[in-house]
């Protein structure tokens, strides 16, 4: 059983604030990594909502994980911007570097298929660990990965 | 001194400009050149970035796009100075690109460090909320009204008309949200305004809430966005310690207050009634109208929904009076709209302009064709759900009129170019499945047509049984995401049918 104080603490610190479900997610996801399983009765009882409630919202949205994810995440947008400028082959390259297909994780590896960071002007976008590059070509796809791996 | 102006913004750092920015601090420090940095917005010139500019007694000089690599060679030339290096483009204020705009609501961007209150000030930033404070709500909402401005985000609503209706429905909560859900591809317009000048955003909610009664506002951001969180929180503080948001707005009585909202990677909540729902904590699930959010919105109360340009544009309209605004523009479309020329394009970047300029001369004049230097085959304006667009549109004027009559949507003002290599059943079929993964599920033709139209385009060429299926996402969804699916969808097999002539691989 992980230590669940900080769940309990950031849960307190929203359950008052009107509508802030989806901040609260943010704030245990950021600190936890995903939303663990247990902090789902806590959050149903801070918020005076159902489980089913509660899961709802995780499972709605595509931010929010309910497992671990891989030490280095990558997301890839296949937006339309991103696909003029050679997006689908770059993403194809992108999973047979890696071996990981979009929405698998791996204990190194997660992937992710994006819709749009709004760096439209410098297309094809990735981001690696929160870090967004443009203009990614192959050759500089693997570059990146490289400096990534570390 | 020397000052030096890095710009901080996503587009800008994704190309490097913090290395850059470090970089030149340390050549500073080892040469003994007394050198300041000041981290500004971006122009928008974003093929251009990180741009680098020089303050020289002429004005400020601009360089780029600068990588660190090419520091010494810059330092060598004298760039300190603003001398001439292959990077040079000589005044900022004098290239082509900014020099032929037309900048209202975007006269700041880049100029200024988004988070000094001076430089907003000293830049005519706050003029629009002190003439507010002098008036009464139903003269805010006339002024905005008489201006012409029409809901920036895509559906162009008057926006005073939408004031109006919030400010005469009697409640004793009213809200504003700011709708900062920029999901459509090819665009970037939003997250350019929030983190190069933050505070004009602020100014304009904070008028838009004395004018219809509210004291609290909200900013529904995308998480795709962190910048923009963390310089809109920067200058949400800036603004209350300086009484611009608070309990007491410039000595006035009258209060309004800001809170950030970060949305979580869903594109449906861009619209409107499911972007309420996701504000409550919900799933983004789009509700039926009526009610409009104008008389039961926010947990319920009367609520005005704007996009982030609709209410960054009232604090000019507000300085300077409507007339001024609607001067610019033709027909029913007054004012500026931001385009963001974006896709296989060479010049990318944020080009605000009057209504009424035409496809063709912001794509080449402004863009200079292709990245790629192959031919244009197809623009997609307004979106995901905008039309794909070929030769044959390229004269058509850019307003709100002249592309619904063309069965296209000018939306947010994106522009995304395709060259001739693009597969035209590719992207109907990329609408599709666009549509399945981000549809809400609350309504059939949404949740369902969408998958069926991509199994109708992976698998067969029924053309006629495509067309049914278009017209009745079209007639029966509930909101615009299964209702204009099929406008990128129609115009590829309109003006591409031979690209429709096989099944897809």
């Amino acid at each position: 059983m992980r230590d669940l104080d900080k769940a309990k603490t950031i849960i307190g610190d929203f359950k008052d604030v009107d509508g802030a479900l989806l901040e609260c997610l943010h704030a245990i996801q950021a600190y936890y990594g995903y939303v663990p399983k247990e902090t789902v009765d806590l959050m149903a009882d801070g918020f005076n909502l159902s489980r089913a409630e509660i899961h709802g919202v995780i499972s709605y949205y595509h931010d929010f994980k309910t497992s671990p994810q891989g030490r280095i995440v990558i997301r890839v947008c296949q937006a339309e911007s991103c696909q003029a400028m050679g997006s689908r082959q770059l993403s194809k390259h992108v999973q047979q570097k890696l071996g990981v297909e979009f929405g698998e994780t791996t204990s190194d590896y997660s992937l992710e298929a994006v819709y749009c960071f709004g760096n439209c002007a410098l297309s094809p976008n990735i981001e690696v660990n929160g870090k967004l590059h443009a203009r990614v070509s192959l050759d500089k796809f693997d570059l990146i990965l490289q400096e990534g791996v570390k | 001194m020397t000052i030096i102006y890095i710009p901080r913004d996503t587009a800008s750092i994704s190309m490097g400009a913090d290395d850059v920015a470090i970089a030149i601090a340390a050549l500073g420090a080892d040469l003994k050149e007394d050198i300041t940095i000041i981290r500004n917005g971006t122009w928008g010139m974003t093929y251009l970035e990180p741009l680098v500019e020089v303050d020289t007694d002429q004005g400020r000089v601009a360089y780029g796009p600068v990588t660190v690599s090419d520091l010494p060679s810059l330092y060598e030339a004298g760039f300190l100075n603003g001398l001439d290096h292959k990077l040079c483009h000589g005044l900022t204020s004098e290239i082509d690109y900014l020099k032929n705009q037309d900048r209202l609501t975007f006269v700041r961007a880049g100029l200024i460090d988004p988070l000094s209150l001076s430089d907003y000030i000293k830049n005519d930033g706050y003029k629009g909320l002190e003439n507010s404070l002098k008036l009464s709500k139903a003269q805010i909402v006339e002024e905005v009204t008489l201006s012409g401005l029409r809901g920036r985000g895509g559906a162009a609503f008057p926006t005073g008309i939408k004031w109006n209706t919030v400010r005469q429905t009697e409640a004793a909560q009213k809200y504003i949200c700011c709708n900062a859900d920029e999901g459509d591809s090819g665009t970037f317009s939003d997250r350019i305004l929030m983190e190069s000048d933050p505070l004009c955003l602020i100014e304009g909610m904070t008028i838009a809430g004395l004018a219809v009664g509210a004291t609290k506002g909200y900013i529904y951001l995308r998480s795709e966005y962190p910048l923009c969180k963390e310089i809109l929180t920067g200058a949400i503080k800036v603004a209350r310690d300086n009484n611009y948001l608070g309990a007491n707005i410039c000595g006035s009585d009258k209060a309004f207050d800001i809170e950030i909202r970060m949305g979580a990677g869903s594109y449906v909540c861009g619209e409107e009634t499911a972007m309420l729902e996701s504000l409550e904590g919900k799933r983004g699930m789009v509700r039926a109208k009526p009610p409009l959010p104008a008389h039961v919105g926010l947990f319920g109360a009367p609520t005005v929904i704007n996009n982030v340009l609709s209410l960054a544009s009232v604090p000019i309209i507000l300085a300077k009076g409507g007339d001024y605004y609607k001067n610019f523009g033709i027909g029913r479309s007054r004012g500026t709209i931001a385009f963001q020329l974006a896709g296989n394009i060479k010049r990318g970047g944020l080009v605000e302009k009057a209504f009424g300029i035409s496809l063709k001369d912001l794509i080449n004049d402004f863009g200079g064709g292709t990245y790629s230097d192959k031919a244009i085959k197809a623009v997609q304006v307004g979106g995901p759900l905008g039309a794909y667009l070929g030769q044959d549109n390229f004269g058509l004027p850019l307003d709100y009129e002249a592309f619904t009559e063309a069965g296209a949507v000018l939306g947010h003002g994106g522009i995304v170019v395709f060259d001739e290599t693009a597969n035209m059943r590719d992207q109907a079929l990329f609408a599709f499945e666009f549509c399945a993964i981000e549809s809400c599920g609350k309504c059939t033709p949404c949740r369902i047509g969408s998958i069926r139209g991509a199994e109708l385009l992976k698998t067969g060429t029924n053309m006629q049984l495509l067309q049914d299926l278009c017209q009745l996402m079209d007639t029966s969804s509930l909101c615009a995401m299964g209702g204009m699916t099929p406008i990128p969808v129609r115009s590829a097999v309109k003006y591409w049918p031979e690209d429709f002539e096989k099944s897809s691989s």
